[in-house]
């Protein structure tokens, strides 16, 4: 059966996926996987490793295109543009929709560059006015205070917890519309996961946000809604106080209760 | 339901049931020794009786504490939070239903010295076998997951509701008949206020259980019988 979940209700919708399937080579990853991701709503993907529910993230902006035998069918409409047709161009789109990864993956260079390159990338600013994007993109990830000092060390100079906010502010400094977080915190101790997630809670305010997360504690912390996953299936979307209270499915009830095979 | 990966963690939430479910019949036994014991002005049942809320107590912060424990070491979702949050909340009504019981004992004891009223005390004995049959079918259907047996005690209570009236209505002319008779009856309004509230405490106890099984709310206004305060002389004017 395929779950066709639409949530009812009125929000407005940044993503839209439509009867999405994807393949690895032979192997099918995603089966008709219909769901939205509202706009200025966290949107949490949960399901056990193998479900696609990063395969899905990675279709989301394309990451998929930068390796072979890869490829997706159906449609993803970013504000009702379906961002798979190939004419897309892709650069633009992962400037709209960015992503941070499970592990922190800061650029081997210095803290002020790892911001101001991908500004540089896509607009030319005088010094004075880079300075304050970074500045901006540092505040708006919570880590401004703690580096404002040392802004030439070495990205990779930081902790775990300050590199993986470094990386977040790296994607907010090109001001994209959707953030795309898969797995942020697994590596961070919970000190950094709390401002991790309290970073998700500000950031929603101006960015529509997908987070891939095993931990289902903080996916019912951070998301207004909840998409379960299994076998490249989705199971059930709903809002998050549901689906973590009073899941429809049992098979949704066996995997957040924690009795799965 | 599958079991847990986690094996503890099946047994923590048995644990809670078996606990329940003692609370449920030591509860029961109360008030039922209660009653015999106000029917028969027996004083020696009565002081058992008393006894007896103290396992009650002890028990219902068993639950509590291992309740929140389990909370914490397995922060759980959907159906066993559920679970652990009836179990909470169950416990907290059968503990109630103990101190009623327990007051009705100690009014028992007080009427020893008093003179005998049985006819008094008839009324209050269909109240008494309604509460318990609210009070067994809320526990049995906590016990089965018996979802149509807990809303048939939501709606039941009703009845139990018009018992109280009419009681009521019995023990207010008695106090009218003969001042005499009204230190005795004025206790068993008391009585009969607490098994009305046994009652009510049957429905919370029914209504978890719709809440555990479905996750469903039932609605507030659950259906209520006349209220005997409005029978009470006005003051003239």
């Amino acid at each position: 059966m395929t779950a066709a979940a639409f949530v009812k209700n009125e929000l407005p919708t940044k993503i839209a996926v439509k009867d999405l399937q994807f393949f690895y080579g032979d192997n099918i990853a995603l089966k008709h996987v219909n769901m939205s991701l509202y706009a200025n709503k966290v949107t949490a993907l949960i399901g056990p490793s193998g479900c696609g529910k990063s395969t899905l993230l990675r279709v989301l902006n394309r990451m998929y295109d930068l390796y072979p035998h890869q490829r997706a069918e159906g449609e993803v409409l970013l504000d009702g543009n379906n961002i798979l047709d190939p004419r897309q161009d892709l650069n633009l789109l992962r400037a709209r929709v960015g992503m941070v990864f499970q592990k922190p993956t800061p650029f081997p260079m210095s803290i002020y560059d790892n911001i101001a390159f991908g500004i540089k990338l896509y607009e030319r600013l005088p010094k004075s006015e880079l300075d304050g994007r970074v500045e901006t993109a540092l505040r708006g990830a919570a880590i401004w205070d703690e580096v404002k000092d040392q802004l030439s060390a070495s990205g990779l100079s930081l902790s775990g917890g300050q590199q993986q906010r470094l990386c977040i502010a790296r994607t907010v400094a090109i001001h994209p519309e959707v953030i795309l977080f898969d797995e942020p915190c697994s590596a961070l101790d919970p000190i950094s996961t709390a401002k991790v997630e309290e970073l998700i809670d500000e950031l929603k305010e101006n960015y529509t946000i997908a987070i891939v997360t095993h931990n289902m504690q903080q996916a019912a912390r951070v998301s207004e809604y909840t998409a379960f996953m299994y076998l490249g299936e989705l199971i059930e979307f709903a809002t998050t106080p549901q689906l973590f209270t009073s899941p429809e499915n049992p098979r949704t009830q066996n995997y957040i209760t924690g009795r799965f095979g | 339901m599958a079991d847990h990966t986690v094996r503890a963690y099946d047994q923590e939430l048995e644990a809670l049931g078996r606990k329940i479910a003692e609370m449920g019949g030591i509860a029961e036994k109360m008030l039922s020794d209660a009653m015999d014991a106000l029917a028969n002005l027996d004083a020696n049942l009565a002081r058992a009786t008393v006894a007896c809320d103290v396992r009650l107590d002890v028990l219902q912060r068993d639950v509590e504490e291992q309740a929140i424990m389990t909370l914490a070491r397995r922060q759980p979702f959907a159906a066993d939070l559920r679970e652990i949050v009836a179990a909470i909340r169950i416990s907290g009504d059968l503990e109630r239903v103990g101190d009623l019981a327990k007051n009705i004992a100690k009014r028992a004891l007080k009427l020893h010295a008093e003179t005998r009223m049985q006819r008094a005390i008839v009324g209050l004995k269909s109240m008494h076998e309604t509460a318990a049959m609210l009070l067994k079918d809320a526990l049995d259907a906590y016990a089965m997951r018996d979802v149509e047996r807990a809303r048939q005690v939501w709606t039941n209570d009703v009845e139990l509701d018009a018992l109280e009236d009419s009681v009521f209505r019995d023990l207010l002319t008695f106090m009218m008949e003969d001042p005499r008779n009204i230190s005795f009856c004025a206790h068993l309004l008391f009585v009969s206020k607490n098994i009305e509230r046994i009652g009510d405490h049957s429905t919370n106890i029914a209504e978890t259980v719709v809440y555990l099984v479905t996750g469903e709310v039932l609605p507030m206004d659950r259906p209520k019988g006349p209220s005997p305060a409005s029978d009470f002389p006005q003051p003239s004017k």
